[in-house]
């Protein structure tokens, strides 16, 4: 037997150490791994994300909602790996369906999420240091911290604000900003502009940034955090404002999450992070396609 | 009319009244930002390749092209001048536009002519064509320093890499899809 399974099996040895590796890592830091259903009646509205219906119910695009209940039940440290469904998302690092690792840390906000960042890409990579296409990344300095502010200031000719009044705030990120990022070494992108933040909190003093940051490392984007918002009447009020982009744009009528909504009046101060297992595998193994990451592609079934 | 979400490697789309082929793509997205189509396109009648990136919401005219059967007639100071075989109505293509496909050309040969509206575009020849050899060196023997080719000039004019054997006056077959020395024709 010679097929492109057989080709990537080293890879997906790898894949399966690192996902270990992963476990052991939150274990050890005292976090509790749960499993939080798949198939949920809704996603909370966002208008860039779009579900994959399952019946009347809809898969997720992300455990958070479920998570969030549990940090307002009490739990304080928890992590998923889960698969996620994404409409309409496939290119060279998107696949509709891909596996997501997902922490929650409870009494504490996103620069806490920081360090775990760096603790853990440490901890799965004692070497410390890889190659990645050509950029040679080393994980032994502190990952670099730069504004989103900042990025704009060095990358483009304009300001966020800016690139926001003229629509091209995700056009400059993804094509002039994200490919500089993390090159040597890891970058942490912070303070978004707060419509960027559909679920983030509020940076204190700053009314126009949110607690959000993403991490990237050779051009990729891995990983988006949040200082959570935990105020269920802004909450509302945002989510009421993506509903009706969404049903403006696509007649998508949008359900509100009422459990979560309701439970987030509990939910403590505290930080989650998205982190894509997919693309973090293609770093540590070289692969230029989230296609060469996965066992089977929707094209493959 | 195509939207994003059809755009794939291949596709012909009409853009600025040209004809363009899909020649690259990718699908990416920023953390919850706006889904954006890289592109690279071809324009098919100049042959420029550039990038763009497209996002949701916008819409494609495809292009309508058709390929016909016609025959090379021969060339003069207007251009390339085929003639389609059933309505007998001739077409002419400009030496720009046929790129090194110029070379492959032998009177009263059949091509697929690509035309956009009464526009030819561009052909697709047979894979392999006989040419002869009019200029080449010499092989002396023992000349290992030379290696195992040599450059030959066939007589369209096109120059090509060819074994020492390979003499003036030989025809040879070439690979039109590769512009390559493929074998040589017993006559």
């Amino acid at each position: 037997m010679d097929n492109l399974l057989t080709h990537k099996q080293e890879i997906l040895k790898l894949r399966a150490r690192i996902v270990q590796a992963i476990r052991a890592f939150f274990v050890a830091a005292d976090f509790l791994e749960v499993e939080t259903p798949q198939r949920i009646p809704t996603n909370a509205p966002e208008v860039q994300i779009i579900p994959q219906e399952s019946g009347d119910w809809q898969l997720q695009t992300s455990p958070e909602l479920a998570m969030k209940r549990l940090l307002a039940a009490g739990y304080s440290r928890i992590f998923q790996i889960s698969h996620c469904w994404r409409k309409e998302e496939r290119g060279s690092r998107h696949l509709p369906e891909f596996t997501l690792l997902e922490w929650y840390r409870a009494h504490c906000d996103y620069t806490r999420l920081m360090i775990d960042c760096e603790d853990l890409l440490r901890s799965v990579l004692p070497a410390q240091q890889f190659t990645y296409q050509e950029h040679s990344i080393d994980l032994k300095q502190p990952f670099e911290r730069l504004s989103v502010d900042q990025a704009f200031s060095l990358y483009t000719d304009t300001t966020p604000r800016q690139a926001i009044a003229d629509d091209r705030f995700d056009e400059l990120i993804a094509l002039t900003i994200e490919p500089r990022l993390g090159l040597q070494r890891p970058t942490i992108l912070y303070d978004y502009p707060l419509e960027l933040g559909a679920l983030a909190r509020n940076k204190p003093g700053q009314p126009y940034l949110a607690e959000r940051f993403e991490l990237y490392v050779a051009g990729l984007e891995l990983a988006n955090a949040f200082s959570e918002l935990t105020d269920p009447q802004e909450q509302r009020q945002r989510f009421a404002l993506d509903a009706k982009i969404i049903y403006t744009q696509s007649a998508r009528p949008a359900n509100f999450p009422e459990p979560f909504l309701k439970d987030l009046a509990q939910m403590p101060a505290s930080a989650g992070i998205a982190l894509g297992i997919d693309r973090l595998i293609m770093l540590l193994t070289n692969s230029s396609r989230i296609d060469q990451v996965v066992a089977f592609t929707p094209a493959d079934l | 009319m195509y939207s994003c979400s059809d755009l794939r490697k291949g596709l012909k789309i009409l853009l600025d009244g040209e004809p363009h082929v899909i020649a690259g793509f990718d699908f990416t997205k920023p953390g919850k930002g706006q889904a954006l189509y890289k592109c690279k396109l071809r324009n098919m009648v100049t042959g420029s390749l550039f990038d763009r990136t497209y996002r949701s919401g916008e819409s494609f005219e495809p292009a309508s092209l058709e390929e016909r059967s016609m025959q090379y007639l021969y060339k003069d100071e207007s251009g390339y001048v085929f003639m389609d075989q059933k309505n007998y109505e001739q077409t002419i293509l400009d030496e720009n536009v046929l790129g090194d496909d110029k070379y492959f050309l032998i009177d009263n040969m059949d091509v697929e002519v690509l035309m956009f509206g009464e526009r030819g575009i561009g052909i697709t020849l047979p894979n392999f064509v006989n040419l002869r050899v009019t200029i080449s060196d010499p092989w002396v023997k023992g000349d290992t320093a030379a290696g195992n080719s040599k450059p030959a000039t066939v007589e369209t004019g096109y120059t090509l890499s060819v074994p020492p054997f390979v003499e003036e006056g030989t025809l040879i077959q070439i690979d039109t899809r590769t512009g390559e020395y493929s074998t040589r024709v017993k006559e």
